[in-house]
Formats: structure tokens, C-alpha cells, sequence
């Protein structure tokens, strides 16, 4: 591999500063410091930080957004193109598409937060775990991972799925397909960086006062590799997003009448291509918006904590 | 160096039993098996199931099932599709050429855009050309592969008034036809893992531009172009072929979304199809098929290192 530079240059330096200051902070006027830096340096994840609030608020309010019930069926306005009074036209069951789509954002945030959030943490418990237990632990620990990690997140999202089965009511399935592919990523990541951290003397101050193993691993060590959590966190939230879209759209996520991005482009979006192609481009760019928020701030957060971490 | 091939290979083994045992569990807890498949709704007797389960070898328990499968695996039979009986040979060896060529061309079209625009990028960071390459990459990222395919047909078709093949035709027999089915997936999937790529060559060049060796090198008066590509390039390329060669194994089976949209034949669907079916030994193969595959290239591309970086040697 090639030898990192040890000369830092002006924007490294700062970031090197800005982690440290993110390290270190207790305090709340810390943090209001580092996101006060953040906003300046950064633009490009300020922007998507902008996105994603005001994907949140879409969602959080999607009832009084939306002009429309997203479910009302009526047959007399059939795939009509926008329009003022249907902004992104209607599809084959004369049902409004923005609506659609504004409610749509809530099945995407809700399986995107829960799976990413319930994957990233069972990966930094297993890793930090296994770098900190190391020995025979370790060693079962990453031969698991490494199985998982041996096939497409696809793949292990749609046997996952089978196993469970699909169904109208189990949004839970989905988001258990969509975590446990996120799994060992998060775990090998984790505990790559915990394991610099594990050989800290503070940790061996700590054992030595007779802290149990359990109170060292999740107060003293996965403290310290917070900022690959929090990195991946918000990266595998746009790869859960693009996943449920797949699954559904596979016919293996959720089902009709839940509005859902992927769900949408499933059946009428690809029927009706030639003839009513917004059907098939507004899910898209809600897919892809969504995705591109979470990405410009992961990116930047990622920038911004540590340069050095790169999960590709 | 040899102890660590050795060593190296025979740590794909435990991987490659855990796959196995993994998918073989799995399979048992997905609810209703192929013969229920087969006969729901029908009016058969209960014998008549028994009887077929017998057949098929479902009916023995599971551990005995599971040995069979692994004593046949060492005998380096893959067995035959539950569903069509076929072997499972014939059935991966119809769909193996348009998933690899697939593969192929969407690779090339990724390195093709990502390792300039990469270069680009490293060289202008922090202009705007940067930040468009940037944006640019992030958009490919952001955008699902089988939307991006969706868009192409639609663009094409309103444009053109072209739309892709509905039927595969293999390379040989027609290579323009055969082409012009896989241009648009190749390009859809190509974008999306060009980000990958891209993302990485940018920030590997960047790495490699501050060494000393550049500065010398353009300190000897060497003409900018050639420093960054025969000095800079050659030197980032190693992480960008990891990435690229992994990216490879996995398209290999996992487009099935892609191969969904434009309606292709491939070991994606064929493995979404075994799984609907329950077609147990087939998704048993099929996995223990493409988790090798993925488990040869990631050893491969290690050993390719020390070809490739003399510095690299492994004990």
C-alpha cells in the first residue's frame, strides 16, 4: 500500500482540529462549535442536510402535505397527466402520484432509520466484542461476518425475506432483510477501530481497578469508536433506503396499499412506461433525493470526523 | 509466501461450510417446501405427497439431508433443480454467459468513466470540476441501478423510438443483436458501480500526488500529464482494482433487479426464481456457486497485489 503523507496541509489540519473538538465534546457548546464549523466548511453536506430535514418534515406532517388521500381509488381520473390540481398526474387506479410519493417518504425513512440504526448497532457490539474479548470469541466472530459478507447485500436481503415471508402487514420482515446484510460491514469496520482502542492504557488503568469486562467493552471502548458508527449510520441509511426500494420492487417488500417508492415503480411504472412516464420518474427521483441527502452528509460527516475512514 | 497461499485456501473452507450450512438453514426455515408448492389448491391425497417427497429425498431428516448434500458437493456434484430436474449444471451453464458478459461490460464501462474522471478530480480538488465529478458520482450512488435502466429505456424509446430487445440472443451467433440487448443494463448497472470506482481513484490519487517521488518528478521538469499518469496513476491503481475486481465477483449474481427490468435470463433471477420454487438444491449450488466465486477473486486480487506492487510480500 502506498505510504500516507505526513504532511498535512491546510483543510487536513482543520479537520484534524474539528474531530478533536467532535471527540472531545461533552459539553453542549461544543457541539453547537462543531456543527457551527460543519456548515461553514461544507457545503455540499450542509446541502444534504437540508435535504434529509426537509424529507423528515414531509413525512413527519405527509397529512396535511398531501392534497390527497394516498390510497383513494377513483376510477374516473385514471393516469392523468400532471396537472395543477394532480401535480404528478394520477396513476392506473386514479390514485394522486404526489401524494403517493409524499407518504411513500415514511415507509422509506421508517424501514431506512430502523434497520440501519438496529444493523449498525449489532455491528458495533460484535465488533467491539470481538476486539475487545479477541482470542476464540474473535475468530467465530469474523468467520461469521466474513460468510455474510461473501454473498451480494441482495441476495442475503431476499433470503432473509423468504424465510420470513412477505405479507401486507410485515413491514418488520422487511426491515429485518434489510439489517442483517448491514450487519457485518458495520462489525468489520468497528472493530478495525476498536481495536487500536482496546490497547489504549486507559483500558488497562480501567481493568486494573477491576472494572468487568462488559462495563469496559460498552463504557470505555464503544464510546471511542462512536465516529465510525456514526458514519456508517448515516451511510447504510441511504443503502436501506435503495434496498427497500428493490425489495419492493422485486415484489419481495412491501405490499399495495402502503405507499412505497420501490412499490410504485413495480407495477404501473413499468406497464405504462410510453404512456404515462411520470409514474415511473417521480418514485425514481424521490428514491434517488432521499439517497443523494443521505450520502452528501454521510460523506461530509465522514470528512469532517475522519478522514482516514474510507468504507467505499 | 507459499505457507500463505496454502494458509489462505484452506481458510475458504470454513467459509465456504459456513455459506453452506447458513443457506441450508435458511432454506429449511423459509415455510412450505417444494411439493406443497407444487400441489397447493389441487385436490391431491396425502399419499400422493408423501410419495413425491419421498422422491425428491424430503422426507429423511435433516441431518441426513444435509450430509448427502455435502458428500455429493465433495464428489463435486452440484445435483439436480428440485423443479425442473435438470442438473444444476445445465441450468447455470444456459444462464452463465449473458450474467459474466454482463459483468464484463459493465465493468468496462465503469473503469472507463471512473479512472479519468477520478484523475480529473485528484487534480482539480476543491474546484468546481471536482465538485461536479463529485456530484456527479454521488448522483450515480444515489440513484437505484434499475431506475437508472428504467429512465435509459424510457429516454431511448421517446428519442429514438428504440426500445431494447425483448429476446436474448447469445454473443455468437448475433454480436449486434446481442449487444444491443445489454447496452442499456450495462450502462445502468456500469454508472452506479463507476461511483464506487471513481470515488476511489479520486482519493487514492490524492494520497499518491503528495509523495515525494511526484515532487521529484516534476522537479526533474517532466511534463505535468506524464507525472500524474506514469508517476501518479500507476501508483493509485491498486486499491481501484480491489474495488473493481470485488464489484465484479458480485454482479456476477446479484443485478437481479436489473436483469428484472430488462427482462434478462440470468443467475439473479434464476436464484429469486429457485428461492419462490423452494428449489432447495438448486439455491443451495447456486449460493455455494457464487460465494465461491466471490471467495477465488478476493484471493486472487491479493495475490495479483505482489504482481502488481513488488513492496507487497505476505508471510
Amino acid at each position: 500500500m502506498t505510504q500516507a503523507s505526513h504532511a498535512l496541509d491546510r483543510s487536513d489540519e482543520a479537520d484534524v482540529i474539528a474531530k478533536r473538538r467532535y471527540l472531545e465534546s461533552t459539553g453542549g457548546r461544543r457541539f453547537v462549535r462543531f456543527w457551527r464549523d460543519f456548515v461553514r466548511r461544507r457545503p455540499l453536506g450542509t446541502a444534504g442536510a437540508v435535504l434529509i430535514v426537509i424529507m423528515l418534515l414531509t413525512a413527519a406532517f405527509a397529512h396535511v402535505v398531501a392534497p390527497y388521500d394516498p390510497t383513494a381509488i377513483n376510477f374516473t381520473d385514471l393516469l392523468r397527466p400532471p396537472a395543477p390540481d394532480h401535480l404528478l398526474g394520477t396513476d392506473n387506479f386514479g390514485r394522486d402520484v404526489f401524494s403517493r410519493v409524499i407518504f411513500g417518504s415514511r415507509t422509506a425513512l421508517t424501514v431506512g432509520f430502523t434497520a440501519s440504526l438496529v444493523g449498525c448497532t449489532l455491528g458495533l457490539v460484535l465488533g467491539v466484542v470481538g476486539a475487545y474479548l479477541g482470542g476464540r470469541t474473535d475468530q467465530v466472530i469474523q468467520r461469521l461476518m466474513d460468510v455474510l459478507l461473501s454473498f451480494p447485500l441482495i441476495v442475503i436481503a431476499i433470503a432473509v425475506v423468504a424465510a420470513l415471508g412477505t405479507g401486507e402487514d410485515k413491514i418488520l420482515n422487511v426491515i429485518a432483510a434489510i439489517t442483517v446484510p448491514i450487519i457485518p460491514r458495520v462489525a468489520r469496520v468497528v472493530r478495525s477501530s476498536a481495536l487500536s482502542v482496546v490497547q489504549m492504557p486507559y483500558i488497562e488503568a480501567t481493568r486494573s481497578v477491576g472494572a468487568g469486562a462488559v462495563r469496559i467493552m460498552f463504557r470505555h471502548v464503544a464510546p471511542n469508536v462512536f465516529a465510525p458508527y456514526l458514519i456508517m449510520l448515516t451511510a447504510f441509511l441511504g443503502q436501506a433506503i435503495l434496498l427497500e426500494a428493490s425489495l419492493s420492487f422485486l415484489g419481495l417488500g412491501v405490499f399495495e396499499p402502503t405507499p412505497s417508492w420501490g412499490l410504485m415503480l413495480r407495477g404501473a411504472g413499468m406497464q405504462f412506461l410510453e404512456r404515462a412516464p411520470w409514474l415511473a420518474i417521480a418514485p425514481g427521483v424521490a428514491i434517488s433525493m432521499a439517497v443523494f441527502g443521505f450520502n452528501l452528509f454521510g460523506d461530509s460527516l465522514r470528512d469532517a470526523l475522519d478522514p482516514r475512514l474510507r468504507t467505499g | 509466501m507459499r505457507r500463505y497461499v496454502v494458509g489462505r485456501l484452506l481458510l475458504m473452507v470454513p467459509t465456504l461450510v459456513g455459506v453452506a450450512v447458513l443457506t441450508f438453514v435458511i432454506m429449511r426455515a423459509v415455510p412450505g417446501d417444494i411439493v406443497a408448492l407444487r400441489y397447493a389448491g389441487s385436490n391431491v391425497s396425502q399419499d400422493v405427497i408423501d410419495q413425491e417427497r419421498h422422491l425428491l429425498g424430503l422426507d429423511k431428516p435433516l441431518w441426513a439431508q444435509f450430509t448427502d448434500w455435502m458428500g455429493s458437493i465433495a464428489r463435486l456434484d452440484l445435483g439436480q433443480s428440485l423443479w425442473t430436474g435438470h442438473s444444476v449444471v445445465e441450468e447455470v451453464q444456459v444462464r452463465m454467459p449473458l450474467s459474466i458478459e454482463l459483468a464484463i461490460l459493465a465493468t468496462l464501462f465503469a473503469v472507463v468513466l471512473a479512472i479519468p474522471l477520478g484523475v480529473v478530480a485528484a487534480v482539480k480538488q476543491d474546484t468546481w470540476v471536482d465538485y461536479a465529478i463529485r456530484v456527479f458520482s454521488i448522483g450515480g450512488l444515489a440513484m437505484p441501478s434499475f431506475w437508472i435502466g428504467i429512465m435509459a429505456v424510457l429516454i431511448t424509446l421517446t428519442l429514438f423510438g428504440w426500445a431494447p430487445p425483448v429476446v436474448f440472443t447469445p454473443l455468437f451467433e448475433d454480436p449486434v443483436a446481442n449487444l444491443s440487448g445489454l447496452v442499456l443494463p450495462a450502462i445502468a448497472v456500469g454508472y452506479r458501480y463507476s461511483a464506487v470506482s471513481m470515488r476511489m481513484t479520486r482519493s487514492s490519487v490524492l494520497e499518491v500526488l503528495r509523495e515525494d517521488y511526484v515532487r521529484t518528478a516534476r522537479a526533474k521538469g517532466l511534463r505535468e500529464t506524464f507525472v500524474v499518469v506514469r508517476h501518479a496513476l500507476r501508483n493509485a491503481l491498486l486499491p481501484v482494482v480491489t474495488v473493481v475486481s470485488l464489484e465484479f465477483a458480485f454482479l456476477i449474481g446479484g443485478l437481479v433487479v436489473t436483469e428484472q427490468v430488462f427482462n434478462l435470463n440470468g443467475i439473479g433471477k434464476l436464484l429469486v426464481d429457485a428461492v419462490a420454487h423452494r428449489d432447495y438444491t438448486l439455491v443451495q449450488a447456486l449460493v455455494l456457486l457464487l460465494a465461491a466465486v466471490f471467495v477465488i477473486v478476493n484471493f486472487v486480487v491479493d495475490m495479483v497485489y505482489v504482481v502488481l506492487d513488488p513492496r507487497i510480500r505476505y508471510s
